[in-house]
């Protein structure tokens, strides 16, 4: 599929963290006991402990079943009073531990869905729950971690299209389909905006499949 | 992500999908023709555009439009996911399925170096002029096919899927509660027998279902007037998803066609016949390979079948066109696997003379042209025959012969039959493990074929009904555990593979929906 420029919100205002290796913690011995599997723990930290405002972490998820995100967070008044503070509980990414629902797939966790504001942050903490002991390694891949942008700042394309449905009103997709008459009435609003769509690409096929009338052949590529 | 966001990428790429169709350009067609209508005012020029489209039955098409778009898009949508997620989110899926396309890759090329043919040649124009006179009754001849054989069969396919392991799964030898003891041993998520009259819940015993020779609830046959009655005003309003709503129940066989072309969005304009001509145009022009593997196919497998010989000739027209067809190329986004690839001859390596061999992407295996025979029931039109066929499979069939995690996948479905077996009759499928019949070795060929050419033709376009019905090809799974339950008496006396194989050897006394019922509403559980 092709990615639609300004689909994603994230693209522009990555913050450029360095993120560590992931720390193992357990308590007893986790070679006599299995079923103790321990926690993950993985820190983020922003280039020379600057501050800055999270909108969005994003990640490829592996075999972790719950994530736990805390932030260390400064306080705006006394700039020295730093502390961690949780900004996500016990947030599901594999709804049935027993299988790969959910266990490779790319999540984003947007400012909106966090307990506190995420605002003046010098570090991100994600702690990783495991899902059962059938799996035998569980991890994050790809985490991006992206600031709010500026208020002034121009995209390319406006944020159009997460304006159409407000957070807090967005209709419930029950089997991944939503309302087609909601849908509908979005279609009309957007009608307009295909034009700009469309010049920067069009989907329309030529349907030719030979090279300037040939289309001979003797064996398949296995590259 | 939150579902705003989701909603939004949905829209976004829904919008991106038909900027460049079709009806995309007749809309903005009509939208300039109207502006002389004596209705529309300068004033209110985009509310009386908008009224005009809706009055003049453009924005139902839309709204199909849209709807079938829906139907296919399967994943979350998270924009920032790559390509290759979208096609099959599980990484050793992904591998499984690119090394079993290198095998028929290989057994491909290796079938052309034995008999020294090219992949894809240009007729000379003699021949091509002697095709054009037998378009209509291909069948008629008979080219020396012994050579040939088909790439791969259902079996080879199931050999793969046994063998599938994820490498993150603890796949020790010792049993626990989390064995399997199927012969698909990959921790997928199916659907239990709740979950399944949830999800099958117009299929239970309190809703009225053509298909049953009589119910508890209303007489039949006021049943099926009514019916017939609701089938015909669901048409007369085009609404593809009334129609997938009503068909749930089954289609009265008089509007069965109509109601399949809705709801696929299937149309029969000018433009969809002249393509069809071009297609049959690019088989007269180009002999490949694969024409050979459909021959071959048809001829072991359509033509034996009494059902279906009569329609031998519209097989291969729609078989070859199929295989000349790039729009099937677009399914390769959602799909696992991939299309080879080769280069025109000559060129070995250079990218400006990359082709995808054969042009749709598609390399047929035994029994393939079991998923178009059905539909020659239905359509006597080549080209509208074609387009729903097309339609089917880029929405339907392809999860048949492909390695992916999704629910209608094959992998998904071959679990959910052991699953639903080994929950519900556990001495037959313990019974029938200890004599080494595993179920699976005989339900598998059905779901491939999806019953195409086991049932009786009325029962099994009943069946597919309620594929389109629930946008899903979970009944399959289902409909065959269902099988084996109704035979489990007999299941339970044999005492070797192929006397289980012979118990369950003729399906075509089935009736499909009391099957579906009984074993779906009225199973202790």
């Amino acid at each position: 599929m092709d990615l639609i420029p300004g689909s994603s919100s994230m693209c522009d205002n990555m913050v450029a963290c360095s993120i560590k290796a992931p720390v193992s913690l357990q308590i007893g011995n986790m070679f006599t006991d299995a079923a103790n599997l321990g926690v993950l723990v993985i820190d983020a930290v922003s280039p020379e402990c600057t501050s800055f405002n999270l909108q969005e972490i994003s990640f490829k998820n592996n075999y972790t079943a719950f994530l736990m995100v805390r932030l260390h967070k400064q306080d705006p008044n006394s700039p020295g009073n730093v502390k961690w503070v949780t900004c996500l509980r016990n947030y599901q990414l594999m709804p049935c531990p027993h299988t790969e629902e959910g266990a490779q797939d790319y999540f984003s966790i947007s400012r909106q869905q966090m307990l506190i504001e995420p605002d003046n942050i010098t570090a991100v903490r994600l702690i990783l729950r495991p899902a059962f002991s059938v799996w035998l390694n569980f991890g994050l891949e790809d985490i991006r971690i992206s600031e709010t942008g500026k208020e002034d700042s121009e995209k390319t394309l406006p944020s159009w299209l997460s304006s159409l449905t407000p957070v807090g009103q967005a209709p419930k997709c029950q089997n991944a389909i939503p309302d087609p008459d909601k849908i509908s009435s979005s279609i009309q609003q957007m009608w307009a905006l295909t034009e700009v769509m469309q010049s920067s690409k069009t989907t329309a096929r030529v349907g030719r499949f030979d090279v300037d009338g040939c289309y001979d052949i003797n064996l398949l590529s296995y590259t | 992500m939150d579902e705003g966001t989701e909603l939004s990428s949905t829209i976004a790429q829904i919008v991106h999908k038909l900027s460049g169709s079709q009806l995309h350009f007749q809309m903005e067609r009509q939208a300039k023709e109207c502006l002389n209508h004596p209705s529309v005012q300068l004033e209110t020029l985009k509310e009386d555009v908008k009224q005009y489209l809706r009055k003049s039955g453009w924005e139902k098409k839309l709204q199909n439009a849209v709807y079938q778009e829906l139907n296919m898009i399967h994943t979350s949508g998270n924009p920032i996911a790559p390509p290759e997620h979208i096609k099959e989110p599980l990484t050793y899926m992904r591998k499984a399925q690119a090394s079993w396309e290198k095998r028929i890759l290989k057994s491909l090329n290796s079938m052309c170096t034995e008999l020294s043919i090219p992949l894809s040649r240009k007729r000379p124009i003699n021949e091509q002029k002697e095709l054009l006179t037998k378009w209509n009754e291909m069948g008629t001849d008979e080219p020396d096919l012994s050579h040939f054989r088909p790439v791969y069969a259902p079996k080879d396919f199931l050999e793969v899927l046994i063998n599938l392991r994820n490498p993150n799964f603890d796949n020790s030898d010792q049993p626990s509660a989390t064995s399997h003891w199927g012969l698909i041993q990959v921790p997928l998520r199916v659907k239990d027998l709740s979950e399944l009259r949830e999800f099958f819940s117009e299929l239970s015993l309190g809703y009225g279902q053509l298909g049953i020779e009589e119910s508890s609830q209303v007489p039949q046959d006021i049943f099926e007037n009514e019916h017939a009655r609701i089938g015909r005003k669901v048409l007369a309003d085009q609404d593809s998803a009334a129609a997938e709503q009503y068909i749930r129940q089954g289609s009265p066989t008089e509007l069965r066609a109509e109601l399949w072309g809705l709801i696929l969005n299937v149309t029969s304009d000018p433009e969809d016949i002249m393509y069809y001509e071009q297609l049959t145009t690019s088989v007269i022009q180009h002999d490949l390979l694969v024409d050979n593997l459909f021959y071959k196919d048809v001829k072991l497998t359509a033509s034996n079948d009494d059902y279906y010989f009569v329609f031998e000739d519209f097989l291969y027209q729609v078989l070859l066109c199929f295989s000349r067809d790039t729009t099937v190329l677009e399914h390769f986004k959602y799909n696992s696997a991939t299309p080879p690839k080769s280069y025109i001859r000559g060129n070995l390596g250079i990218e400006e003379f990359a082709v995808v061999y054969p042009p749709n992407g598609v390399i047929p295996f035994h029994g393939f042209s079991m998923y178009v025979a059905p539909l020659c029931f239905l359509y006597n039109e080549p080209p509208r025959l074609y387009s729903v066929f097309r339609e089917m499979y880029m929405r339907y069939f392809f999860r048949l012969h492909s390695i992916s995690s999704s629910s209608s996948g094959i992998v998904s479905l071959c679990l959910q039959f052991e699953t639903l077996l080994q929950t519900h009759l556990p001495q037959l499928f313990y019974h029938l493990h200890e004599i080494s019949a595993q179920p699976l070795r005989i339900a598998f060929k059905w779901m491939v074929r999806v019953f195409s050419g086991y049932l009786a033709t009325d029962q099994l376009l009943l069946l597919w009904d309620r594929i389109l019905g629930y946008n899903s090809l979970e009944i399959i799974a289902v409909l065959a555990a269902a099988v084996f339950a109704f035979r489990a008496e007999n299941l339970m006396e044999v005492t070797s593979l192929a006397a289980a194989e012979a118990v369950l050897a003729d399906l075509s006394t089935l009736k499909v929906i009391p099957l579906l019922q009984i074993f779906l509403f009225a199973t202790v559980t």
